[in-house]
């Protein structure tokens, strides 16, 4: 190809004390291309598309724009230029309709009134309707990612970056914004896509560049590799096949929710309706659904954060637990991973052991008479170690030294080595390394075929799909009924994802709808 | 160019423990700098506030006699302060705790009451100290009222409380209409260490304060959920963690540590009930709690350093007429060092050159 490309960095480096985030990356978008980036949490995306979005001021090394060497100051020159971004973590204000906060965005040269009329035409020319009038705490999340693509938009960028943009969308949002990237690219806009869905970035992108610790390991074209092969560049090594035990017995309800009710304790939270389900010894029951349908409320109903006024709504091993205390849950054998690492299931700023302690001072001896038992928590700390291949620096450092993917080990070891005979896990391997995610998906297969029940709410359908036996959908606080595993396609999941009704005919309608529009 | 603080990956305990030592410095720096515009000698004024009172033994039993008070206090607070419970009311709790003690000393006077006095005036101090901190604890769990207002007002009730009662009922008649009580009988005196000095029991009651903080903070699940609570309050909840439990418990605790503290110094160094009996301690004792780490060994070294500001004020009023409120600006100067110095545990100082030229 010739000419130049329409951006370039050179020999790009960041440095955080003696860490390198970014270690002389080289890298070229050109026009009209869908260039991924992929890599493993901590590879170093982040940090170089914030660079390149002057968020963050690189160590060494250039970034060319259109040829010529260019510094940026921060996002704003970055967008004057014609950077656009799109984050994976919406920056609206709840309280504020969609013109408002695309307002907020904008440099405010134009009235609100022409901005508004701007933002319904790019809204409409994109196929990504928006109604400018409606407050966002009422819209979607598919809906408030469009927020952040139309604003985005309407600076006419010359180059936009999307980070992770579908680990939020449906199946089908996720196609529909497939049919916008392919027409932005028509239009010859460069784009820049970091995700680590392999399958999407093969149907989707016209160059990949991997990253591994910081460092450029390769750029290909993703179209002519095969999943696996990008794999292994992305993760450097072949990555254990996760196993489920074979002939899995179920035995016993251990875990029965009947007809749960929640009101929500803020405002925009979502309220939770006729929740049931059944959940036996040895089975591992998967709860799918964009986030933000109820699926935070759910577990704090189920582990006791908030508490239910019919004892009768929770069952745990046989025992009424909708009043009790998430201690005296955990007493009669249940256990919990929340979905946040940092300040929910573990203290930051506290040792290993004394996070240990934090779920364990209930049933675990480590607790006599009052006194921690120093010993007792040092030795959870070293099981976890050793049984879920936690790596750190020290014996007992801070939680927030460790990485994503090792605290999530430990925090999932923590739990299990409780021997829990139910098990209530919110995301567990969201934001977590390949490998890493491996050994906690068999940690859960482990589990249940030991004879626990297992609850397993993730926005990954492929997780669900390799380890559960049954997934339910939640929609607006409502449940759906649990469809097993091998019947739970990607169209049917999607469908019930977006609200659709889980009459029969209606699915079977829709799915051939589907099919014959694709 | 420009200077900013950047996020350390992990905190830095070497400035943890140091920080406070900056703290001093800087401190040090300052009122160097206030003695010379108030025409004084910086060398000969730091002489008589840090030196001078370690030299003779008048003056250091005088430092611990005023460090019991502190560190007792400030021992309590540390424990609301962990929690993120903000007790800044600990001045009143210490006037309260002084006149419930004292109403038994008043009331068994002149009786032959035996030995059985003190040891109740002590409990009844603790006892009014503790439910007068819970007035507001229970006014944050149960409406949400701010603990920092409520507490902070209230220290204003029991003063004029406390001034109420020795102009009015409790008076001396004998006492020549000075607002004051009788001196308390001997069974209601806190017993001296030493015959002829002012060392007493006080200061043995502050060491087992701070042996049974180390404790409580170091080997008991209350102390570990006192500083989840306030290190991480969602995670303290997914452990199973009642904050507002904990915000009743070390409100009660500090409370009554102030009460303790009010009445032992009542029925030790003072000897009757007056106003006036505590210069600041409550709101001092805040101080010592940030300047000792919120750890109780550290809050025993820092209650000695500040009593020795208390006592080298009072000297360098005598010997270079420095007015003794330039003691409580040094406090405050101090506490604004302390709290400032504790940014650089998690942050440190960084010069950006504005040019992205490489080094």
């Amino acid at each position: 190809m010739g000419g130049t490309p329409l951006l370039q960095t050179v020999g790009l480096t960041k440095r955080y004390g003696t860490f390198l985030a970014n270690d002389a990356i080289d890298i070229e978008i050109w026009p009209q291309q869908i260039h991924a980036l992929l890599g493993e949490n901590g590879a170093g995306k982040s940090t170089l598309v914030k660079t390149i979005y002057g968020l963050v001021q690189p160590s060494e090394g250039d970034m060319l724009w259109q040829g010529e060497k260019m510094v940026l100051s921060g996002p704003s020159e970055a967008r004057s230029r014609g950077i656009g971004m799109v984050f994976q973590h919406f920056s609206l204000f709840d309280n504020l309709t969609v013109a408002e906060n695309v307002a907020l965005g904008l440099d405010g040269r134009e009235s609100f009134k022409d901005m508004s009329a701007r933002l319904e035409e790019v809204s409409n020319v994109y196929g990504l309707p928006l109604d400018p009038k409606r407050e966002v705490w009422q819209l979607s999340v598919g809906e408030r990612q469009r927020i952040e693509i139309v604003r985005a938009l309407m600076q006419n960028p010359k180059f936009l970056i999307l980070d992770e943009p579908t680990a939020v969308l449906t199946p089908q949002e996720a196609d529909q914004l497939f049919v916008v990237l392919d027409r932005l690219k028509a239009e010859g806009r460069a784009i820049l896509y970091i995700s680590h869905k392999l399958d999407e970035v093969k149907r989707l992108c016209d160059t990949a560049t991997i990253l591994r610790g910081g460092k450029k390991i390769s750029t290909c074209n993703p179209k002519a590799e095969t999943a696996s092969s990008l794999a292994r560049m992305m993760v450097g090594s072949e990555i254990k096949e996760v196993k489920a035990a074979a002939n899995r017995q179920t035995t016993v309800p251990r875990l029965v929710v009947n007809d749960l009710g929640l009101e929500p304790d803020d405002p925009h939270g979502v309220r939770l309706q006729h929740i049931s389900f059944e959940l036996k010894g040895g089975e591992i029951l998967g709860i799918a659904g964009v986030a933000g349908n109820g699926q935070d409320e759910l577990f704090a109903a189920l582990s006791g954060e908030r508490l239910a006024q019919d004892p009768g709504t929770v069952v745990i091993d046989g025992h009424a637990a909708g009043h009790l205390s998430i201690t005296r849950r955990r007493k009669l054998g249940a256990a919990f991973v929340p979905e946040e690492r940092l300040g929910h299931g573990t203290a930051p700023r506290m040792r290993l052991s004394e996070n240990a302690l934090l779920t364990g001072h209930a049933a675990s001896g480590m607790v006599q008479h009052g006194f921690v038992n120093t010993a007792a928590t040092l030795s959870t700390v070293d099981k976890a170690t050793k049984a879920f291949d936690v790596r750190k620096a020290k014996r007992d450092p801070e939680a927030a030294s460790l990485s994503g993917g090792n605290l999530q080990k430990f925090i999932v070891g923590r739990e299990i080595l409780r021997n829990p005979v139910v098990l209530v896990v919110s995301q567990p391997t969201w934001g977590v390394d390949a490998g890493a995610a491996a050994v906690i998906r068999q940690a859960l297969l482990d589990l249940a075929a030991s004879g626990a029940a297992v609850l397993v709410t993730s926005q990954d359908l492929d997780e669900l799909a390799e380890i559960t036996d049954r997934i339910a959908v939640m929609f607006h606080g409502h449940l759906s009924a649990p469809i097993p595993t091998s019947e739970a396609s990607r169209e049917k999941l999607g469908l019930l994802m977006g609200g659709a009704s889980l009459d029969q005919k209606n699915l079977d309608q829709k799915e051939a709808a589907h099919a014959a529009g694709a | 160019m420009q200077l900013v603080l950047e996020k350390r990956a992990e905190r830095s305990n070497t400035i943890a423990l140091v920080s406070p030592l900056i703290a001093i410095g800087l401190t040090i720096v300052t009122m160097s700098i206030l003695f010379v515009i108030l025409g004084k000698n910086p060398i000969s004024a730091l002489g008589v506030y840090f030196i001078d009172p370690l030299t003779d033994s008048y003056s250091l039993q005088e430092i611990a006699v005023k460090a019991s008070p502190l560190v007792m206090i400030a021992i309590g607070l540390s424990l609301c302060y962990l929690a993120n419970a903000w007790n800044i009311g600990a001045e009143g709790q210490f006037l309260v705790g002084a006149v419930a003690g004292s109403w038994l000393a008043v009331k068994t006077q002149g009786t032959d009451a035996g030995p059985w006095v003190l040891p109740a005036m002590l409990l009844l101090g603790a006892a009014a100290g503790a439910l007068y901190a819970l007035i507001p604890a229970i006014c944050k769990v149960r409406f949400g009222a701010s603990e920092i207002l409520t507490s902070l007002m209230l220290v204003y009730v029991a003063d004029l409380f406390l001034d109420y009662l020795v102009r009015g009922p409790w008076r001396d008649p004998k006492g020549f209409n000075f607002p004051t009580t009788a001196e308390f009988d001997p069974v209601a005196t806190v017993p001296l260490l030493i015959e002829t000095g002012r060392l007493h029991l006080g200061a043995v009651i502050a060491l087992v304060v701070v042996a049974a903080g180390t404790v409580l903070l170091g080997k008991t699940i209350k102390g570990f959920e006192i500083r989840v609570v306030g290190a991480a309050p969602r995670a303290a909840r997914f452990g199973g963690f009642n904050s507002n439990q904990l915000i009743l418990l070390t409100f009660a605790i500090s409370g009554a540590l102030a009460g303790l503290a009010g009445i032992i110094e009542v029925a030790g160094p003072v000897g009757h009930l007056q106003p006036g009996i505590s210069p600041g301690y409550g709101f001092t004792a805040i101080i010592v709690a940030f300047l000792g780490r919120l750890n109780p060994v550290g809050i025993l070294i820092a209650g000695l350093f500040l009593a020795l500001t208390f006592i080298g004020g009072e000297q360098a009023q005598i010997a270079m007429k420095i007015p003794l409120d330039v003691t409580k600006v040094f406090q405050g100067i101090l506490l604004f060092y302390v709290l400032a110095c504790d940014s650089l545990i998690l942050y440190r100082f960084k010069l950006i050159y504005a040019s992205a030229k490489v080094a």
